[in-house]
């Protein structure tokens, strides 16, 4: 059997982990670099981090923390934040990373992914999806850190990204962001059986069995939470932790 | 080990995390282009990521084809291909319906997957690889270890004493081939935790 790919999703402020609750309310988490050593113990699949006010501020996520953080992990990992042309991928893929997260650029900008996989290959180029509804509206596709919307439906961007030649996408929850409650799990399946790229879900997991939700009733083929890996419980104290992937009932 | 290394860099994916593995096992390696740092090296790791057609282009461009073969071929030194660059030693393959190294008989076809609902290409993740033959290559490393995946065409060999691995995806396809001083594995040992540590090591002891 193939099972998921288990993904601590980190969120930085430039160098700074910090954790939100729907997009808001970020709390200090830690350092970066020790919390990819204590990953590399713990035999993580793979790392995501996401510089989240990089798109905002007009600047890319820093080269010098991805090359630090290649310095260290021993599995893969994804970065994201800022990413605009071409020029800042191959600069990403040179500091050491394995895989580029867009969201900002995608939504403001689809042909950008085409010209990205051509350029890469569609195993480097990742589309985060954020997904929160709008009044009258249902649900859209956000921009900018949650900040804007686009006129996209998630279905039908997830369709047009995965045409462009995504290889990757993320399904990010916006409002179960942070809640520690449960994946939207209708998300998920919604663009799951309607894409045949790899998609992760991401956005409330709080306990494995919400991991084993999100692939089962999901079908999600990576299963990607930041608070679960980053605090002990839903009281919220950090302790950086993976869970023991045998003991995870995938069957 | 003071053996050198080097690594071929002909314009494709990400070196440094292959060049990162050598530097933590504190082995003299250099990462390169240039044919005279293949004849100058003990050992050869081909790594790669990206389009089958274009990597032998530019491998043919920079005029490093001649200088593989003799140093694999004439001269026996130990080379290890990972993803592209094992693909790279089969025939041909249907990406870019190009011709490659032909050091392995056999071809890189594409995923042809039974139900792409469940079978998502490329096949993304870690999985288990099953030893077929004794090899140095696979020494401390446990039957069914995973490693790291990233690929969306794999091998068919034809020669079925060359196959080391094998790995499930859907069906049963070669994951990693051996033959002589010549190996090559689909999945990303420099990327797979202890497991891929230690094949590096064992390739390093050749």
């Amino acid at each position: 059997m193939f099972r998921p790919r288990i993904i601590p999703v980190l969120l930085l402020r430039d160098w700074i982990l910090v954790k939100s609750i729907k997009f808001k309310d970020h709390r200090y988490i830690g350092d970066p670099i020790n919390a990819v050593r204590i990953f590399n113990d713990l035999k993580a699949d793979e790392l995501i981090f996401l510089d989240i006010e990089a798109s905002k501020n007009n600047r890319l996520i820093s080269l010098d923390f991805i090359k630090d953080v290649g310095e260290e992990a021993q599995m893969p990992f994804g970065v994201g934040g800022g990413v605009r042309s071409i020029e800042d991928i191959r600069a990403i893929i040179n500091a050491g990373a394995e895989k580029v997260v867009i969201n900002t650029h995608a939504g403001q900008n689809p042909d950008f992914i085409r010209e990205a996989s051509e350029t890469f290959g569609s195993t480097t180029i990742v589309v985060c999806i954020d997904v929160k509804k709008k009044i009258f509206k249902g649900e859209q596709t956000w921009i900018l850190n949650g900040s804007l919307s686009t006129e996209f439906k998630p279905v039908e961007f997830a369709q047009l990204m995965e045409k462009n030649g995504a290889g990757e996408l993320i399904i990010q929850s916006i409002e179960n962001d942070g809640t520690m409650e449960g994946y939207d799990i209708d998300l998920i399946r919604s663009i799951t059986s309607e894409v045949g790229v790899p998609v992760v879900a991401l956005g409330g997991a709080g306990n494995e069995e919400h991991l084993v939700e999100a692939y089962r009733d999901g079908r999600a083929n990576g299963l990607a939470a930041g608070s679960l890996f980053v605090y002990q419980s839903k009281k919220r104290g950090v302790l950086i932790n993976y869970p023991e992937k045998n003991g995870l009932m995938f069957g | 080990m003071s053996s050198k290394v080097v690594i071929v860099d002909y314009g494709t994916g990400n070196l440094n995390s292959v060049k990162r593995s050598m530097d933590r096992m504190r082995v003299n390696s250099v990462v390169s282009s240039d044919y005279r740092d293949i004849i100058d090296s003990d050992k050869i790791i081909l790594p790669g990521v990206g389009h089958f057609g274009r990597a032998m282009s530019n491998l043919k461009e920079l005029n490093l084809i001649e200088t593989l073969n003799d140093a694999v071929l004439v001269k026996q030194k130990p080379i290890l291909g990972i993803c592209l660059g094992m693909e790279l030693m089969a025939k041909s393959s249907e990406e870019g319906d190009a011709d490659g190294l032909g050091w392995f008989d056999a071809e890189i076809i594409a995923f042809n997957v039974s139900d792409k609902n469940l079978y998502k290409v490329p096949h993304m993740g870690w999985n288990k690889i099953f030893i077929k033959k004794n090899s140095h290559l696979m020494k401390n490393i446990i039957e069914s270890s995973e490693f790291y995946f990233v690929h969306s065409y794999h091998l068919k060999v034809n020669d079925e004493s060359d196959i080391l691995n094998e790995t499930n995806y859907d069906f049963t396809f070669p994951s990693a081939i051996e033959k002589g001083n010549i190996f090559g594995v689909q999945y990303h040992p420099e990327k797979s935790h202890d497991a891929g540590a230690q094949l590096l090591k064992n390739f390093l002891e050749m």
